[in-house]
Formats: structure tokens, sequence, C-alpha cells
């Protein structure tokens, strides 16, 4: 047993390690995304210039919720995501290398370069995501109804911004899961803002955990967006979920290192703000926790990383290597077939 | 005044002023939507009314639209004069029974006994990969419903002179802006983003289209961003010795005939162009007033110009294909014109 096992025995550090790989690959995704997105758009920023044109949110600073929820998840567990969804896709396994192609708008994307980086869809991971605010709570919920019906013990996980917990989707979803017995979870990641509105002059309780009691579920909160906290309510929701005793809601005080998306001057937030939290990085921190546990040593972490960072330049590369599709194209997928 | 040079104004900066003109005018006037306050909108369309009239008249909400335009709707039935901003046409889905059941329909269910004096203010249009969940316009949606009026302005002037009808108008408008024309530092600058707006207060009415250029050959009939490619084709075709007339909607509802209908008596011929999906649209329902009314004037078939009929795709080469632009229209022209 590992010096961090003795304290924490509920913890694996070898999940944990997971978790750090999964924390490492987003941040390190969303850092190339910014570079990526940035081309063709100086020294006069366009949104519709580029490489990667269109709205971009980054989940740079929010990875924690993704990989504390997703280590407890299988292939079978259904996930939704918001229009922030990187750090949730690349979490569940989503392939790398057709994410990225589509949202380089290419022919071999997940998508054929129709969705964007706001619409991802990999029926394989079981993951979806989309650009309308709370909308894929429902989604969620039909999710955990049909894993019912069929028998299964498969969960699934909505991922909401807090904004999107003052949307009717949200609380109907909530009811709805409830009454039923659902094995649903919702994470809400407070990131403290929405766009440009803070927290505080949006939402009329402290935390989303709050409301979980109006609805009789379970609630849990999530302070300072620890990794290994999250680990720990994620587990205990999922178990629950599992077990046929119905929804839980988490919250997870998260940080959003960049604007709300790139190229939002955020003149609605204090200067100081964003090195304030970037000095409570969470990657750092469950870094030195692995590191002081000595289950793992700096070169260990290294290799782990510098795996990680090959995977998310393969994908890049394969994403700027592949063909824009024939522009017919667009005709094709309003009806499957 | 001491210079004769016209005042010069972006699309959003033309709007915002109308609002704040008729904020001053009347207190009952008031503004809510989604960062809409400090932000000034994310169009912005509602910057420096925050520091103007205050948080009072100038309420940022949550994102529950819902709740906050049909508030606006219940505030309007008690005498007050609300603006809503939908942030993007397409989040319509979330509160369109606000809109659609109550919002269009109080007014005559009430025989005309509730007035809901508000506008409903929402961005739209496409064009720079933001996809199928923010890039359509719409128009069709919301004028096939009777009791609302629905309009769609072109230019600074007439933002600003439409909004402030709008607001005067006892009757729900909605009133759409393209974010292409808000003069937006971070989308491609156009130089029809930016024009004359006269500082005082004016109106442009609600109903009526506008000759933006006047052509013998051929009407092109188009709406926002469409009615400026009909420019830009309409100076190629000039070139060519073809002189087309094009007519800015800017109203959908009501719709100005008349000015439709002398055109194509004119020019006997028409090409309406839409950024809005083909079937069921507002090129069907030109095509079909002017097939009604005007028929035997023509000497070519109807041509259309519109989405077809798939969701807008990201990949810019998908969303390309699917957009009208000038280059379609001159083609169009000129099939037509050879045809004859
Ligand atoms: C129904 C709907 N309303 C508004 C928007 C515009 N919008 C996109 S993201 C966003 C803020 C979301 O805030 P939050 O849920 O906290 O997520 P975050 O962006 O902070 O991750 C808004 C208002 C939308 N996409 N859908
Ligand atoms: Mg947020």
């Amino acid at each position: 047993m590992t010096k961090f096992e003795e304290k924490q025995p509920s913890v694996s550090v070898d999940k944990l390690m997971w978790m750090y790989e999964q924390m490492v690959k987003i941040r390190y995704y969303e850092d190339q995304m910014v570079e990526a997105y940035t081309e063709g758009k100086s020294p006069v920023f366009n949104i519709g210039k580029g490489p990667v044109p269109g709205e971009m949110h980054l989940a740079t600073g929010q990875e924690p919720a993704a990989a504390g929820m997703m280590v407890h998840l299988t292939k079978d567990d259904t996930v939704t995501a918001p229009h922030r969804p990187h750090h949730h896709a690349i979490a569940k396994g989503v392939d790398l290398k057709k994410m990225t192609a589509e949202i380089f708008g290419k022919e071999t994307g997940l998508g054929k370069g129709k969705g964007g980086h706001m619409h991802l869809f990999d029926p394989q991971a079981k993951f979806s995501c989309g650009g309308i605010v709370a909308a894929g709570i429902p989604h969620a919920v039909g999710a955990a109804m049909a894993n019912k019906m069929k028998g299964k013990d498969w969960v699934a996980v909505a991922f909401i911004g807090e904004g999107a917990a003052n949307a009717g989707a949200f609380h109907e979803s909530l009811n709805l899961a409830a009454l039923w017995n659902l094995p649903l979870i919702i994470v809400v990641e407070d990131n403290s803002y929405g766009i440009s509105i803070p927290k505080t002059a949006s939402t009329s309780v402290e935390s989303n955990d709050l409301r979980a009691s109006a609805y009789g579920v379970a609630g849990a909160y999530v302070k300072d967006n620890d990794p290994v906290a999250m680990y720990k309510a994620a587990e205990e929701a999922v178990n629950r979920a599992r077990n046929g005793q119905g929804p839980t809601i988490i919250e997870i005080e998260t940080f959003r290192f960049l604007g709300h998306f790139q190229g939002d001057p955020e003149l609605y937030r204090d200067k100081q703000e964003v090195p304030g939290l970037r000095a409570r990085d969470p990657i750092m921190k469950l870094r030195q926790q692995l590191l002081d546990a000595e289950h793992v040593n700096e070169p260990e972490l290294e290799e782990i990383e510098a795996r990680a960072k090959k995977e998310v330049d393969e994908a890049y590369q394969f994403a700027r290597d592949s063909d824009y599709p024939k522009p017919e194209a667009a005709l094709d997928d309003v009806f499957t077939s | 005044m001491e210079t004769a040079k016209k005042r010069v104004l972006t699309g959003n900066k033309a709007m915002a002023e109308a609002i704040a003109q008729e904020m001053e005018n009347d207190k009952n006037v008031f503004v809510l939507g989604e960062d809409i306050g400090k932000y000034g909108g994310i169009f912005g369309s509602t910057q420096g009314l925050m520091e103007k009239f205050g948080p009072e008249r100038v309420l940022d909400t949550p994102i529950s639209e819902t709740a906050f335009i049909g508030a606006a709707i219940g505030a309007a039935a008690e005498g007050m004069r609300p603006i809503a901003e939908l942030m993007f046409v397409d989040f319509f889905g979330v509160c369109m029974d606000q809109i659609y059941n109550h919002m269009a329909k109080i007014p005559y269910m009430s025989g005309g006994n509730v007035r809901l004096p508000m506008v409903l203010m929402t961005s739209v249009g496409g064009g720079y990969s933001d996809a199928a969940q923010h890039s359509q316009t719409l128009y069709a949606t919301f004028a096939h419903m009777p009791g609302m009026k629905v309009v769609a302005p072109s230019t600074p002037y007439d933002l600003k002179g439409m909004m402030t009808s709008a607001i005067r108008d006892d009757n729900p408008v909605v009133f759409m802006f393209h974010k292409s024309l808000q003069g937006l530092g971070w989308m491609d600058q156009l130089d029809y983003a930016i024009g004359h707006v006269p500082e005082d207060s004016y109106i442009v009415p609600l109903d009526k289209a506008n000759v933006m250029r006047e052509g013998k050959d051929v009407t092109i009939v188009g709406i926002q961003m469409m009615t400026h490619y009909a420019m830009e084709a309409a100076e190629r075709l000039a070139q060519d010795g073809i002189e087309a007339e094009v007519i800015d909607l800017r109203s959908l509802a009501p719709i100005d005939k008349d000015t439709i209908l002398n055109s194509v008596k004119k020019t006997h011929r028409l090409v309406v162009v839409d950024e809005d999906y083909r079937s069921y649209g507002m090129t069907a329902e030109i095509a079909a007033i002017v097939s009604e009314e005007a028929l035997y004037e023509l000497e070519s078939p109807i041509k259309r110009l519109a989405i077809p009929d798939v969701p807008i795709p990201y990949s810019h080469v998908l969303e390309d294909f699917v957009l009208p632009g000038p280059d379609k229209i001159v083609e169009t022209v000129k099939q037509m014109m050879d045809e004859a």
C-alpha cells in the first residue's frame, strides 16, 4: 500500500494515474486548440477565418470534472456534454483523431464536417454534445431510461455548466429522473460564469447540489476543483445509480482559465482573477499528490505526459492531413439510410 | 453641424441608439436578456445602455428564456414596453410556446382587449462556421404565425428607424438583426454594416419594402445579407448590360406586396433570394404572391435561391455550398435572361 492509499484507502492510485493522464491530455489538447484556432485570425481576429473557424469554447482548468467522473464509467455508460465538450469527449474515450478532424471541418471527422466543435457525436463511445444550453440533460434522462428498460446497470451522465441549471430542462429532467428512479447523474461544472454573468447574478441558491432536496435526489459538492474529491463524489453517485438508488447532482467548483469563447475580451472579470486560479492548477496539484504518495517518480510521470502529448499530436496531424468534404456532400445525411 | 460630413454608425450602434432614445422618452421601456448589461449584448445591440440607465431598466437574466420572455409578455400586458433579447434566433426552441402561443395570440384571443407592446429582438444568420444550431435565420418560422410583426432590416439607417417604430408599436414585434450587419470587430468587415444614421430620433415604417436600386430587366428581392449580395450581383450584371432592380424586403410580416408587384410589372422577371430554408419559406411566399397577382406579367419562370433544405453545415466548404451569394445570383439571372 502506498502512502496515499494509507491516508485515503478508498482511492485507487492506479485510477488517479489514469485521471492524471487524461487531464494532461485534455490540457495539451486545449493548448494546441488555442494555437490552431488562432491561425488565420491574426493580426485581425475574424471568427470565420482560419483552419478552425466558428465559436470555440475550451475547457482548460476544468479537467477534474471530466476525469474524476469518467474514471468510474465504462464504454457502456452514456455521457452528454454541452457547448464546452472537449474534456468530456477525451476522458470518455471519443476517437481523438475523428474528433479533431471534425473540429477542422474534414470529411474524416465524426460528423464528416457537418457538426463542428459543439456538435460531436460518437455512438461507439456513447458520447454526444450540443450547442443549446441544458439540452443534453433530457437526452441523458432518456439514455438512463433505455438502460433501465434493457435491464442493464449502465448509467447516464449529463455534464452542464452552472448557468444551465437555471434552464427549465434542468428542473424538468430532475423531477422526471427522480420520479422514475433513473440511473442519472448531473455534473454541474461551476466555473463562476455563464458567458459574462457571474453565478451570484444568475442563481438563487449558493450551489446547485442544494437543489437536490427539491427533487428528492442526492446532492454532493466538490470544492476547489479537487480531482480526488471529484473522484470520491463521482464514485458514490455512480454506485448509487448502478444499484438502482436513483439520481445525483454533483456540483464542482471549477476554474475557467480562458474566456467564455476564444476571442472573449473578458472585460467582466478582474485581470488578477485568472492568475489566481492558475496558481491553483488542479493538474499540478494531482501531480504533486502522486509524487508525494511515492507511487510514481518524476521520469514515470514524464513518460505519461509524453504519451498523452503524442496521442494529441497524432490526432492534430490526422486532422490537418485529411481532406475537406466535397461541397455537394452538404446535401447528404438529412435522413439516414 | 459644422461639418457637412454625414454621421455614420455601425448597425449595432444604430440599434442601441434607438433603444436609448426611446428609454429616455418613455420610462416604461426596459431591456432584458442574456449578457445585455455590462457586456452590451453579444452582438453589441445594447451597448452603453447599462451605463446610461442602470440595472433597474437593463436586466441581465439567467439562461431562462421561457421565464424572461414570458415575463416580458406579462409586463407588456401591464403597460410596460419591454425589449427582450433572444441571443440567437436558434434558441427559439426553448421558449417558442411563450412566443407562438402567447405573445402572438393573446391580443387576438382577448378580442383586442389586451395589448402587448413589446419587442423580441434576436440575431440571425450564418456564414462564419457556427454550424447548425447557431446559424439559422428562421425568417419564415416567425413570419408564418399570425399575430407578430416580423422585421429584418439591412442597413444601419433602417436598424435605428425600425427599432424606434418597433418600440412605439402597440403590437409584439420580432426584430431580427443580422450578425454580419452589426459592424462587429470580430467578423468580416463589411462596408454595408456601417452607414449614415441621423442622431435625432426618426422612424422607418414596419410594413414597407425598400427599392435599393432601380432597373428594368429583372427584379431581385432580398433580405438582410441577401439584399447586399443582390446589390453586388446587380453591379456585376450592369457591366453585362443587365439592369436589375433590387428590393430589400425589410418586413416579412406584414409583407409589402405593392412594392414587389409594381417592380415585377416593370421588369417582368423575378428572382427571390433568401438565407432561410427553401421549402415553405419567404421565397415561396413571394413567388406565390406574384403568381396569384401578376402571373401574366412574367416573361420567364420565377427563380428562387435559398438554403436547400438541409441544416446549416459546419465545414466552410459545405456552408459555402448551401448559402446563396453574389455568384449564384449573377448566374441565375444570366440563365434567366438567356432562356428568354
Ligand atoms: C438555450 C440557450 N440559451 C443561451 C445560449 C447561449 N449561451 C451559450 S453558452 C452560455 C453560457 C453557459 O454558461 P454555463 O452553463 O455556466 O457554461 P459555461 O459556458 O460556463 O461552461 C450561453 C448563455 C445557448 N447556447 N442556449
Ligand atoms: Mg459557467
